[in-house]
């Protein structure tokens, strides 16, 4: 019902829970009832304590570098909420509080960006694809699950993830059109953050929104306010409802905003101002929750100050834990290329094992 | 036994495999109704119904990368191309993904594919329809690249491929397609993957061939063979990972080497070929390796084909240079 009335063609655009944390009443359906509200608030702060650890952590020289969620809580954790356990989850490389919400450990994640290959495997029940950095390749990867889902007659989702520049690329649209043309239970969730690096959203496209790319291949679009909890997830769970009952593929366009950098090797005062970020704390999706919670009387100041050290406590937790299972065997740079170790490879194994053997033999592994 | 071409002992593999095994899908352009444009599929979607042999939008990444996510998703899939020409925009799902997806995950997921696609010239196609850039190929790490050069070996490797838990890129010689009958037997074998063959005998020359270029080494063998020159034929039969020790221990034995291959010379396998063979059996040579190749030209039109590919004739000049030199 959401897709018919808010057609992106005509400058509609879901919006529910306001800035100051209002909203109207009716549109909370019976499932999200306080416990479950607060949950969702709960793994929003927790992902923000995780991306701030972990920006502290790449500055301190402990990780590599990082992708940051800031200020696109809402639109990762009122997606993921959807999924069942075996649903897909295609993430693109800022969906941090998504693969949270799904299974995967902070510690895996955050073992990932530290350097390690260990950080994307991932428990064998927790289905998650790993992060992935080539711009919107894994779209096609995600088309492919659903359709996989389609054809055994199962009944998993694929929840798809990318960025506003990701709709620039050609394998989206080869993705949405295969969804289109096969009808696969695939949800395209754009997290629309206006920023391509450096590069802003009306340099990708002159569509007036992203949503409305769905219509071109058949299916429906909807552009929601990516920085409202309750917008993402109502949206959301239209498309993960139409998409298991058969009903085809959809594209959510969550309008958010990057508060933090592309990535710790960014530097955003290069193209754009302090007062546009400032202008945007307004609208940060963590606060209205907050607010909106605050006003029913289920938080205080005190109940968050706690909440939130207890969350970077468990970040900090979690750091400590990857550290410790940071693999430094060389071994491993050869043997999971294929299910077994073809002879050139254990050639070039032994090769490697050999020269580490007499650096190691050699004064400060000097030539 | 049944005589076959190497379409019809593709399209045997196929169906024998998809038969046993119920997870194989077959996807590409043109696969279903038509057969494929070249036939390998022919028949299959109406013995195995329009589910497991899929007709898709013309989109190569796609094809490739939607058949990442039906293998995660618990099928064996068979995406094919049409010409290896159209390869190129699937090449980032291959290079990105398809080869990685094991190492990245650390054996979480694993991507058993088979990517089946017609390459090489030779038969006066358009321009795109004829290339030979199977280098690229083999310097991917975490893929396996086959090249059948006999309708035995296509039905052999093929099945080898379908049963391999990795992802094989299979590269089928189009111009050998229909040339070559021979005795293909129904039912199960294999030829397993990285096993190069000898497929002629010889101790004073060894000729180093895959793909269509097999035929063409064979008749230049043939023709020295009358000025007693004794050559033997290596063919390749998988290009990555390569079989070296065949190669090396023959030229051991001979002493003297040709390569050839109808891509362009440079970075070609041609000079992997060389190099491993300076590294591993240097001292036994008794004459600089001998290249055979195309040009590093543009493919030319078919018009001008003829004098691009290399021939009996070029390679038996080859052979006769390297034997006295």
């Amino acid at each position: 019902m959401l897709w018919a009335e808010y057609d992106p063609l005509a400058n509609r655009r879901l919006a529910i829970l306001s800035p100051e944390g209002q909203m109207d009443e009716g549109w909370r359906p019976s499932e999200l009832d306080d416990e479950a509200l607060l949950h969702l608030y709960d793994r929003m702060v927790a992902l923000r304590q995780a991306d701030l650890l972990a920006l502290n952590l790449q500055r301190a020289g402990r990780m590599g570098t990082y992708a940051p969620t800031l200020g696109q809580e809402a639109a990762n954790i009122g997606s993921a909420a959807l999924l069942q356990a075996e649903d897909w989850l295609v993430p693109s490389f800022r969906e941090t509080g998504a693969m949270l919400l799904k299974g995967v450990s902070l510690k895996l994640i955050y073992l990932y960006w530290m350097g390690c290959e260990w950080g994307s495997h991932f428990p064998e029940e927790v289905r998650v694809l790993p992060i992935c950095a080539p711009v919107s390749t894994q779209t096609l990867h995600g088309v492919g699950l659903s359709w996989a889902a389609q054809l055994k007659g199962e009944n998993w989702v694929t929840l798809i993830y990318l960025g506003d520049g990701g709709t620039s690329k050609g394998d989206f649209h080869e993705a949405m059109n295969f969804a289109g043309t096969f009808q696969t239970p695939t949800v395209f969730f754009i997290q629309n953050n206006q920023f391509a690096i450096s590069v802003p959203r009306t340099r990708q496209t002159a569509s007036a929104t992203l949503a409305q790319k769905a219509i071109a291949y058949g299916f429906p679009g909807i552009q929601v306010d990516g920085n409202d909890l309750m917008a993402v997830y109502l949206a959301t769970r239209e498309a993960v409802a139409r998409a298991r009952a058969g009903q085809g593929p959809c594209l959510i366009e969550a309008q958010t905003y990057r508060m933090g950098p592309h990535t710790t090797a960014d530097d955003p005062t290069r193209y754009r101002s302090e007062a546009e970020l400032k202008t945007q704390e307004r609208f940060d999706p963590l606060l209205r929750v907050r607010l909106y919670l605050e006003n029913r009387g289920l938080v205080n100041p005190e109940t968050e100050a706690a909440r939130e050290a207890q969350h970077l406590k468990w970040a900090q937790e979690q750091a400590r834990e990857a550290e410790a299972a940071i693999s430094y065997n060389p071994d491993e740079i050869f043997d999971y290329h294929f299910a077994e170790l073809p002879p050139y490879l254990a050639e070039q194994k032994a090769y490697c094992q050999r020269f580490l053997a007499a650096k190691g033999e050699s004064a400060h592994g000097q030539a | 036994m049944a005589k076959l071409n190497m379409v019809e002992a593709l399209n045997l593999a196929l169906a024998e495999e998809m038969a046993r095994d119920p997870q194989i899908i077959l996807l590409g352009e043109d696969v279903g109704q038509l057969g494929g444009v070249f036939r390998v599929s022919d028949g299959l979607q109406a013995q195995f119904g329009p589910k497991r042999v899929i007709d898709t939008p013309l989109a190569e990444a796609a094809i490739v990368g939607t058949s990442l996510g039906l293998a995660v998703g618990g099928f064996k899939p068979v995406a094919e191309l049409q010409f290896m020409g159209f390869l190129y925009p699937a090449l980032d799902q291959i290079i990105s993904h398809i080869s990685r997806y094991r190492n990245r995950t650390r054996g979480r997921y694993s991507v058993p594919l088979v990517i089946r696609m017609p390459y090489g010239g030779g038969i006066h196609a358009p321009e795109h329809h004829s290339e030979s850039t199977e280098a690229l190929l083999a310097h991917i790490p975490g893929i396996k690249v086959a090249i059948p050069a006999t309708p035995y070996d296509a039905k052999g490797l093929l099945i080898s491929a379908l049963r391999d838990p990795d992802p094989v890129i299979f590269l089928e010689p189009k111009r050998i397609y229909r040339a070559i009958r021979e005795e293909v037997p129904a039912g199960e074998f294999t030829v397993p993957l990285g096993q190069a063959q000898i497929v002629r005998p010889g101790d004073q020359v060894t000729a180093v061939a895959w793909g269509s270029m097999v035929r063409e080494t064979l008749r230049a063998a043939e023709a020295v063979a009358e000025e007693g020159v004794s050559v033997e034929v290596i063919d390749l039969r998988t290009i990555s990972p390569m079989d070296d020790a065949t190669v090396v221990a023959s030229i051991q034995k001979t002493g003297r080497g040709v390569v050839v291959h109808e891509a362009c010379r440079t970075a070609g396998l041609g000079a992997e070929i060389i190099a491993r063979v300076n590294e591993k059996a240097f001292l036994s040579l008794a004459a600089p390796i001998e290249r055979v190749t195309g040009f590093d030209t543009i493919f030319p039109l078919l018009k001008l084909e003829e004098h691009y590919l290399p021939d009996a004739f070029r390679i038996s000049r080859a052979i006769r240079k390297v034997v006295n030199f």
